[in-house]
């Protein structure tokens, strides 16, 4: 392409410009495919194609050797009839909704903390990146490092035991539901903050005062002005802990020591059987229980304003 | 931070004891396993502490203790480079693409939200099975890195999105006006006033790539990942070396956050050594 000093295209009336410019403004119109095109070509064969194959595998057959390609509907039957199913989803929901109401109490109240009543803003950088910084570290190790705390000889029970509250160690504090939901809060805590925080610092000070000034107390601001301006960051961080519990295998499985049941930890047990089509079912069922979930929440609030 | 005439009552004290104890549930788990990772020989899983020692930090490196560390945190450590590098650069131009509106602007956005939405396990298994089907083997440079992207795109298309939103086109008409071309715009105005959110979105790549587990599962290929390594540690090994694992490299981490954030704060004090001068 000829760099004119004239950054007019249509400036030159000779033939060799002329071309130039058709170029650059085909290259210009064409510009924002290529710059996207990365990204999307990335999307698509790493997520779109590979979630349209679990659609398609779902209706798979399959014995204990192979997978066959065919159309039927004994996975979802199978999945749909079984009682384990549906106690496992309930489980699942369970989890879910437990962490997701300690997250949000924690979530809330850490976030107030911070972005109203930290008044120097260096501080406030600081100590949100205190929250944030584990957040970029290893989640399996985190979790093992419960393991210390919560044991049969662990510093909760030798604690417990030398306060003179309990003679026995609790066997409940490991491998048992309380663990899951705690290691859930202890790593997910983080993404309900973020998004609260950052919207609590949307709001208008001035808001704040004409409230206090109108005589309403502090509960009486937080619950009248401030909860429902935070109502947005308050739902992408429900939606973001929601759809991690939902998904987890992980924690479930190292935290319970194989004792309770989550839908991603089915499915992963499934895989490891290679049954395949019944995966790819149960994976295809909670991907529409995560949508719909998702959906709701949007419904309720309105997020469009945070992005 | 004082003389702002407000009063700190008694609400102020009782939330920051509150932030005091949500850090101490944040960071003392991970204290703890520090300190009982320098068990003696004998030591246990738990306190108390039988002698002091780095018997478990020379025994994570001997190869046949614990299967082999050393090539998966090379593994996880490259993964985790390419990762960073292609999130930076994918998600800076995908940004420059969305500041106009092109066909499937919406699409793309929705897919790169549903990317965080998905369940890791979804994306696992179905890149898992995609590779079955085709016949291609999946490895960690490759079925694994494209599992990763699907995490860490999404989070640096959200940042550069903030960023866009923020950034002031004030400056490139300036530069244009100047006689710029659109590429010296872009490397001499816009890259620089992006470059600390830009590594901000790098630590995101490399951090959330580094510690990722459930889309690697099934799209390692026959080569372990460190977090993979990891978990297979938890169901076998019953000595303090898992500790010892877990203080290295979570030290890992902290090391890169702070070298990260020593890079910011490098380029702001830079930045406004500069326009003092200017001024």
């Amino acid at each position: 392409m000829t760099v004119s000093a004239v950054p007019s295209e249509a400036s030159s009336a000779s033939a060799a410009p002329r071309g130039g410019g058709v170029r650059r403004s085909m290259l210009r119109r064409a510009a924002p495919y290529l710059q996207a095109g990365p990204l999307a070509l990335t999307l698509l064969v790493f997520l779109l194609i590979p979630i349209l194959t679990i659609v398609a595998v779902s209706f798979w057959d399959y014995d204990s050797i192979r997978i066959y390609p065919d159309f039927v509907l004994t996975n979802y039957e199978e999945l749909l009839t079984s009682p384990v199913t549906w106690k496992t989803y309930l489980n699942t929901v369970k989890f879910a909704a437990l962490t997701w109401g300690i997250t949000l109490v924690i979530g809330f109240t850490v976030a107030y903390f911070l972005a109203f009543h930290v008044q120097s803003t260096t501080w406030q950088m600081v100590l949100f990146l205190v929250c944030t910084i584990p957040f970029w570290t290893s989640n399996i190790i985190r979790m093992i490092s419960w393991i210390p705390f919560l044991g049969r000889n662990g510093l909760l029970n030798s604690g417990l035991i030398s306060a003179g509250l309990i003679d026995q160690p609790l066997e409940f504090l490991l491998f048992s539901d309380f663990a899951v939901v705690l290691a859930f809060v202890h790593l997910y805590a983080l993404f309900m903050v973020v998004p609260i925080f950052n919207s609590m610092m949307r709001i208008d000070r001035a808001l704040v005062e004409a409230a206090r000034d109108g005589g309403a107390s502090a509960a009486q601001v937080v619950w009248n002005v401030i909860l429902p301006l935070a109502k947005p960051g308050i739902a992408i961080g429900s939606i973001f802990v929601v759809t991690l519990v939902m998904g987890d295998f992980i924690t479930v499985r190292l935290m319970s020591g194989g004792q309770s049941a989550s839908i991603g930890l089915m499915i992963a047990n499934e895989i490891s059987l290679l049954q395949y089509p019944a995966a790819a079912a149960n994976a295809v069922v909670l991907l529409a229980v995560v949508l719909i979930m998702v959906v709701a929440m949007l419904r309720i609030v309105d997020i469009r304003k945070e992005l | 931070m004082t003389g702002t005439g407000t009063r700190r009552g008694l609400s102020f004290y009782l939330l920051a004891a509150f932030f005091g104890l949500f850090v101490l549930f944040l960071y003392g788990p991970i204290a703890t396993i520090t300190i009982l990772s320098f068990q003696g020989p004998e030591g246990g899983l738990t306190f108390p502490m039988n002698g002091v020692s780095i018997h478990w930090f020379r025994n994570l490196f001997e190869q046949q203790a614990v299967g082999d560390f050393g090539g998966s945190f090379r593994r996880s450590i490259a993964l985790g480079l390419t990762v960073m590098v292609l999130t930076v650069l994918f998600s800076l131009l995908a940004g420059f693409a969305f500041r106009r509106r092109f066909l499937g602007s919406g699409a793309l956005f929705y897919l790169a939200v549903a990317s965080l939405i998905v369940p890791s396990i979804l994306v696992s298994l179905g890149i898992g099975l995609l590779f079955n089907i085709l016949g291609i083997e999946p490895t960690w440079y490759g079925s694994a890195l494209g599992a990763h992207l699907t995490w860490t795109l999404p989070f640096g298309l959200l940042i550069v999105f903030a960023i866009f939103n923020r950034f002031n086109p004030a400056y490139e008409e300036a530069a244009r006006d100047l006689g710029a071309t659109p590429w010296q715009t872009v490397r001499h105005v816009v890259l620089p006033i992006l470059l600390p959110s830009l590594i901000g979105v790098g630590l995101f790549g490399f951090t959330l790539s580094y510690d990722e587990f459930a889309r690697t599962l099934m799209t390692a290929g026959s080569f372990n990942t460190l977090p993979l390594e990891i978990y297979g540690m938890t169901t076998n090994v019953t000595t303090p070396v898992l500790y010892a694992l877990g203080t290295l490299t979570t030290l890992f981490s902290f090391t890169v956050i702070g070298l990260f954030l020593a890079g910011v704060m490098i380029l702001r004090r830079r930045r406004l050594r500069r326009t003092g001068a200017a001024a």
